[in-house]
């Protein structure tokens, strides 16, 4: 590997000014399709300081792994609408192209993704991947770089790392392979980790061993994390605030505590709601949210979630409600009718009295015609 | 666990499906072979729902496909209905498929991209010859009703059409329309969100009660588990740890196996601070060379030399709750280490 370091350096940018590591701001994606314009993430601002972990929750298709793409700067360049602001370790990097981003990737800000056994190459040995950037960003030799790798995957709890590190991604286990895509997201020590999913594709004993490694890493690194799940369980644990997003939106954002303590926003509460809990007992009938995430390319005017909200009132259908700040320091929500108040009451009641089929489902559970749609 | 032993069958309560025994054994060359499941046995009663939970790897979908003949297995027998059916060959053993289906995990590639629904969902009464067309596609209709799908917009189109949801709706249809007596449920909401999680869950409740259906469900979740099962069997390399009613199991797990899957699960409470240190650490060991005696001493905090030289079998440590384990977490009630088979009253 003779390619020298990318000479392009990110400059300062007017207006670049954050004093958090991620600070991002307004941010629009949307695709060019040939159906329409579909606004997979529409209007998201929030920030990440060193050390705290932020988790990002919702359904497929709320647009979380769109969001961490485009911060990461992943997606394709064509056929793609950016507005708004990313800046990173008080740097814009907003748009910036590949050359760019050479500098950032792997060493300022790394990522893991879902699926431990795509997201490795199959044909090269799990050492040389990981040795990639190390020799890349840090200039280190092969030998050097080959103890650093080994000192990694024992990090990272692989055992027998000097023989596991001449193998391939084949010959390992799933969770394995996640602890290596892990390995070399850490290896040249990033400020920001992007964790996608990091345990959707893995057994819940497995799971827990690689939230754990993620949580111990952070600790002892120092790093930003931003963990996004579909998973409320997975998040409550282990994040210091949460944002929830549905249909490209952030529909509420809170410290994790608060979240789970007071929650304002009837999708939230739907989704904790679905969740089979260990403490019930069984064949307790699980409450559910009919239906399904909202079209973005035709999305539903007024709130995205009025469709399927069992709370939903005329103007939720006509006026889309703000993110507004909740009483708790640090916590937004956006709905006209949050939960646990008074006019939620009143609107439940009303509900239940006009036998809307979405508010009867929370109920008495839901009848089979639930997700009936054409 | 590692264990075997048949103290926990309840023959005195004429079950519709009985495996004893059962063993699934693949060749892999060199005279070496995967040890799938080895000596498992089992009892599922009529209407009731069996979950069988396990990591990747402990043979729980390879015991489903087996109650199948989806291989044969290995050894060991499968009572269905009263029938033995692991020694039916061909007409006799395609006229018991009807009595069972299958549901399985990933909902879009279970159904062919290329035909439409109505006609997936239809084909099992046209193979079996029943009804005439109308019939057919009035049948179809009802059952499409019944998941939840609108059947006039639904009958004509494909599976690319639906998202995962929908297909598994489609795929319980397609199971239901030959009124089976068993279905198996091969991790049917693994690959789905939690908001369709849920409603899946409670259309299979309501799939068998309005079908009068008996349930295999096999999933790696306890959660989900232990909210659609009557009886819950827990598996690790092959071999059962653990059968309880699942509010049993969920309070006072006997195996050391079972207590680490439970505390595995991440709970959807902030001030349940998750343990740090890893409950069980390790990785599956291979089925090719299992550990010897207990299957899982090689990950247990309480492994003991013993564990090592003899394998534990089946015993009772509460009302319908048995372990296989020699230092379980609850105290057995019974203290004989033979395999009776009769201490159950």
């Amino acid at each position: 590997m003779s390619r020298r370091r990318s000479v392009t350096t990110l400059e300062a940018r007017a207006g670049a000014e954050s004093s958090h590591l991620l600070e991002v701001r307004d941010l629009k994606t949307h695709f060019i399709t040939a159906r329409g314009r579909v606004r997979a993430v529409d209007g998201v601002s929030f920030t990440l300081d060193r050390g705290k972990t932020l988790g990002i929750v919702g359904e497929s298709g709320s647009g979380k792994t769109v969001l961490s793409r485009s911060v990461m700067n992943l997606l394709p360049r064509n056929n793609v609408v950016r507005e708004g602001q990313i800046l990173f370790d008080g740097r814009d990097i907003t748009g910036a192209d590949n050359a760019a981003m050479r500098s950032v990737w792997g060493i300022h800000m790394a990522m893991v993704f879902q699926d431990p056994m795509t997201s490795l190459n199959p044909v090269v040995k799990i050492g040389r991947q990981i040795t990639e950037s190390l020799r890349f960003h840090l200039d280190m030799d092969k030998k050097e770089a080959r103890e650093t790798a080994i000192a990694l995957l024992r990090s990272v709890n692989i055992p027998e790392p000097q023989k596991r590190v001449d193998e391939y991604p084949h010959q390992l286990s799933g969770g394995m392979r996640q602890r290596v895509t892990i390995a070399i997201a850490l290896a040249c020590g990033p400020k920001l980790l992007m964790a996608d999913e990091p345990t959707t594709a893995l057994d819940v004993t497995v799971q827990a061993q690689i939230l754990n490694l993620l949580a111990r890493q952070q600790r002892e690194r120092d790093m930003g994390m931003v963990l996004v799940t579909h998973d409320l369980g997975v998040v409550a644990g282990r994040t210091d605030e949460i944002i929830v997003m549905y249909g490209g939106k952030v529909v509420e954002k809170a410290p994790t505590a608060v979240l789970f303590r007071d929650m304002k926003m009837p999708y939230t509460e739907a989704l904790v709601r679905s969740i089979p809990k260990l403490e019930n007992h069984s064949h307790t009938r699980l409450r559910v949210i009919g239906g399904r995430p909202p079209d973005l390319i035709n999305p539903p005017t007024g709130c995205n979630f009025s469709p399927r909200c069992p709370y939903a009132q005329p103007k939720c259908q006509e006026e889309e409600p703000p993110l507004v700040d909740a009483a708790a320091p640090g916590h937004q929500f956006a709905c006209w009718y949050p939960v646990g108040t008074p006019e939620n009451r009143e609107a439940f009641e009303r509900n239940v009295a006009a036998k809307l089929p979405q508010t009867l489902v929370t109920i008495d559970g839901a009848v089979v015609g639930a997700g009936m749609e054409s | 666990m590692a264990g075997s032993g048949t103290a926990h069958l309840r023959a005195d309560l004429d079950p519709l499906i009985r495996v004893e025994h059962l063993t699934v054994e693949f060749p892999v060359g060199n005279g070496l072979k995967v040890h799938a499941v080895s000596d498992i046995s089992f009892d599922v009663l009529e209407g009731e729902t069996l979950g069988l939970v396990g990591e990747s790897g402990c043979g729980k979908s390879t015991t489903g496909r087996a109650l199948m003949q989806l291989p044969p297995p290995t050894a060991g027998s499968v009572v269905f209905d009263g029938r033995e059916i692991t020694k039916l060959k061909g007409d006799d053993l395609r006229r018991i498929r009807p009595e069972m289906q299958m549901i399985f995990q990933d909902p879009i590639s279970s159904l062919n991209p290329r035909r439409k629904i109505g006609d997936v969902v239809g084909e099992p009464l046209a193979i079996w010859g029943r009804g005439d067309e109308k019939e057919r596609t009035e049948l179809v209709d009802r059952v499409l009703a019944s998941v939840g799908l609108d059947p006039e917009v639904s009958r004509s189109k494909r599976a690319h059409e639906f998202s995962g949801g929908q297909c598994q709706r489609i795929s319980i249809a397609r199971a239901l329309v030959l009124d089976p007596k068993v279905i198996i449920c091969d991790e049917p909401v693994s690959a789905l969100d939690v908001s369709v999680q849920a409603q899946i869950l409670n259309l299979l409740e309501d799939m068998k009660a309005a079908y009068g259906l008996t349930l295999v469900f096999i999933a790696h979740d306890l959660a989900v588990v232990k909210n659609v099962s009557d009886r819950v069997a827990v598996m690790y390399l092959g071999k059962m740890c653990e059968v309880a009613r699942p509010d049993e199991l969920y309070e006072a797990p006997a195996h050391p196996y079972t207590e680490a899957l439970l505390t595995s699960i991440p709970v959807p409470d902030p001030s349940v601070r998750p343990d740090e240190l890893d409950i069980i650490s390790g990785e599956l060991p291979s089925p090719i060379a299992p550990p010897s005696g207990c299957r899982f001493r090689t990950r247990c905090p309480r492994a003991e030399a013993r564990c090592a030289e003899l394998e534990p079998i089946m015993r009772q440590v509460g009302d319908d709750h048995w372990v296989a384990c020699h230092f379980p977490l609850v105290p057995v009630i019974d203290d004989l280490d033979s395999d009776t088979g009769t201490l159950h009253a």
